[in-house]
C-alpha cells in the first residue's frame, strides 16, 4: 500500500525543491550580443552604462563617502572614462579576490580597483597603460633619517611586517640587515615610535601616509625595490575596449590628468611632494 | 572623551546607509528562509523514505551543502553559472539561490531528525485507523514535528541572517560591507570609529534577530 504513494511523493518533492531553488531567478541583461563574454565599446555606448569594478573600502583609492558616493583616485579616473565615452557609470563593489572573476565572466567591463600589474594576472586579463606606481618605502625618525639602506649601522635593526613584500625583498637584497618582524600594522607602528628600530619598510603608500599623519617622521626612501604599476584591466580579448582605453590614457597623459587626479584625491593623504613617485604620466612611468 | 565613532555614525547619510545594508541582509535571509523552510520540510519527509535512490540523492545533496563552504557556493552560482551557461544572475538573486539551497538542506536534516523522533507506534496506530500515509503525515506526524522544529528552525534563520555577511564577496553591499566602507572612509580623520560602528552593527543584528526569537517563544507556548 505504501510503495505507490512513495514514488509519486519523491517526484513531487523533487519538483517542488527544484522550483523553490530556481524560482525567482532574476536575469539581467549583460554580456555581448555576439556571444562573447565581454562588451565592445559600441555595445557599452549603446547600453548607456559602463560597469566598473572598484574597491569600496580602500581610502583614498576607491571608497564611499558619508553620502554614499564613490570617491578616490580610481574613481576620479573612472568618472573621466565614463564622461569621455558619454555613458553613465555603474560602480560595482569588488574584493581583491574576486576582481579577475568579474572580468572573466563579463560582469564588469573594466576593473579600476587598484589592480597591480603582475605577469600571472596578465595571463588572465588584459591590462591597459598604467596610471600609478607602487614600490616599497622607508620611513624613519627626523632625528636620523635613513636615505640609503647601506648607511645603516651594524647595530641598527629595520622594522617589517611579517609576510609582506617588504620582508621578502629585504631578505633577498639586504641579507645583512637585521629585521624586527611584527605581525600587525599597529605593533610595527608602536615599535617605530618606541625607537626599537632605525626605520620601517613597508608599501610606499603606507609609509607616506604614516609620515604624513605622524609628526617627527620622514620618508627618506620613497621608492625602493622593483617598481610595479597599477593599471586598468579589461576582459582578456576585449581588444576594442583595450585600444580605446590606451588611446584615452595617452590623451590623458598629454593633459596631465593624473597629476590633477593626484592633487584632487591623494595629496591629502600622501603629501603633494610625492606626486612623481606615485603617479604615472607618460614618460614618468618607470 | 575618546572618539568612538558616534559622530561618524550620524555623519551624512551613514546611519541610513547602514540601515539600508541591514535591509539587504534581511531581505536575502528572509526570502531564503521563506523558500528554504517549506522545501526543507518536504526534503525531510523524502529523506525518511526507505527508497535507496532517494536515500542516496538526498544524502549526496546534504553532504554537498555540508562540505562546500557557503562562499564557494556563492562563487559557483554567481560566477560559475555565467561561465557554464552564460546566465547573468543578479548578485542578490545568486545569494538567495545559495541561501535557499543551503537552508533547504539544513532544514531537511532537522526535519528528518524530528521525524525520526516520532515513535513508530503513532504511524502504526494511524494505519490501524485506516489512514493513508499522506493522511498520517498530515494529521499526526507533521503537527507534532512542527512544534519540535520551531527552536531549531529559528536557530537556522538567525544563522542565515548572520551568514549574509559573506555576500559582500559577490558585490552585494550589506550592512557589514557598508560598515567597512564607513570605517575606511574615516580611517585618517576618525581612526577609533571602528569600535562604535561595530557596536552599532551588533545592535542592528540583535534588533533583527530578537523579534524572531520572541516569535518562536510565542509559537512554542501557543502550540504546546
Amino acid at each position: 500500500m505504501k510503495k505507490g504513494a512513495k514514488g509519486i511523493g519523491i517526484f513531487l518533492a523533487a519538483a517542488v525543491l527544484a522550483g523553490a531553488v530556481f524560482g525567482g531567478c532574476g536575469m539581467k541583461n549583460g554580456g555581448g550580443q555576439d556571444g562573447a563574454v565581454y562588451r565592445s565599446v559600441e555595445e557599452i555606448k549603446e547600453s548607456g552604462t559602463i560597469n566598473i569594478g572598484v574597491f569600496s573600502d580602500k581610502n583614498p583609492f576607491g571608497y564611499v563617502d558619508e553620502n554614499g558616493a564613490y570617491q578616490g583616485y580610481d574613481i576620479y579616473f573612472g568618472n573621466r572614462i565614463a564622461k569621455d565615452l558619454g555613458v553613465d557609470i555603474n560602480y560595482v563593489s569588488t574584493e581583491a579576490a574576486s576582481r579577475i572573476e568579474y572580468l572573466q565572466t563579463g560582469k564588469v567591463d573594466l576593473i579600476l580597483a587598484n589592480f597591480t600589474v603582475t605577469p600571472e594576472r596578465a595571463e588572465e586579463v588584459d591590462f591597459a597603460l598604467p596610471y600609478m606606481n607602487v614600490a616599497l618605502g622607508v620611513v624613519s625618525p627626523d632625528s636620523d633619517v635613513i636615505t640609503d639602506l647601506a648607511d645603516l649601522g651594524s647595530e641598527e635593526e629595520v622594522i617589517v611586517i611579517s609576510g609582506t613584500t617588504a620582508e621578502t625583498y629585504l631578505i633577498e637584497h639586504y641579507p645583512d640587515i637585521a629585521l624586527q618582524k611584527y605581525d600587525a600594522y599597529a605593533q610595527a607602528k608602536t615599535a617605530l615610535e618606541n625607537g626599537s628600530g632605525a626605520a620601517w619598510v613597508n608599501d610606499n603608500t603606507e609609509v607616506l601616509a604614516y609620515a604624513r599623519q605622524n609628526a617627527g617622521y620622514t620618508v627618506g626612501i620613497p621608492s625602493l625595490g622593483e617598481q610595479a604599476t597599477i593599471a586598468p584591466a579589461v576582459t582578456k580579448g576585449n581588444d576594442a575596449l583595450l585600444t580605446w582605453l590606451n588611446e584615452e590614457i595617452t590623451a590623458l597623459y598629454g593633459e596631465g590628468f593624473f597629476h590633477e587626479a593626484y592633487e584632487a584625491t591623494l595629496a591629502d593623504t600622501y603629501g603633494a611632494a610625492f606626486v612623481e613617485d606615485l603617479v604615472v604620466e607618460g614618460d614618468t612611468a618607470r | 572623551m575618546p572618539d568612538l565613532g558616534i559622530e561618524v555614525l550620524f555623519a551624512g547619510r551613514n546611519m541610513a546607509r547602514m540601515l539600508g545594508g541591514l535591509w539587504v541582509a534581511l531581505r536575502i535571509s528572509l526570502v531564503s528562509a521563506a523558500l528554504g523552510i517549506p522545501s526543507g520540510i518536504l526534503l525531510g519527509v523524502v529523506m525518511r523514505m526507505k527508497n535507496p535512490v532517494t536515500k542516496i540523492l538526498t544524502r549526496l545533496y546534504l553532504e554537498v551543502v555540508r562540505i562546500l563552504p557557503q562562499l564557494v557556493l556563492l562563487f559557483l552560482v554567481f560566477f560559475g553559472t555565467t561561465r557554464m551557461f552564460g546566465w547573468n544572475l543578479e548578485a542578490e538573486t545568486a545569494a538567495i539561490i545559495v541561501f535557499t539551497f543551503w537552508g533547504t538542506a539544513e532544514m531537511g536534516d532537522l526535519v528528518r531528525g524530528a521525524l525520526a523522533g516520532i515513535p513508530a507506534h503513532q504511524y502504526e496506530s494511524g494505519a490501524a485507523l485506516g489512514l493513508t500515509m499522506p493522511q498520517i503525515y498530515r494529521f499526526i506526524v507533521i503537527p507534532q514535528t512542527l512544534r519540535r522544529l520551531i527552536p531549531l528552525s529559528i536557530n537556522l534563520v538567525t544563522r542565515m541572517i548572520k551568514t549574509t555577511s559573506l555576500v559582500m564577496m559577490i558585490g552585494v553591499v550589506e550592512v557589514l560591507k557598508v560598515t567597512q566602507q564607513i570605517i575606511e572612509a574615516n580611517r585618517v580623520a576618525h581612526p577609533q570609529a571602528a569600535f562604535g560602528l561595530y557596536g552599532a552593527v551588533f545592535v542592528f543584528y540583535f534588533l533583527a534577530c530578537w523579534p524572531i526569537s520572541l516569535l518562536a517563544g510565542y509559537l512554542e507556548k501557543k502550540w504546546s
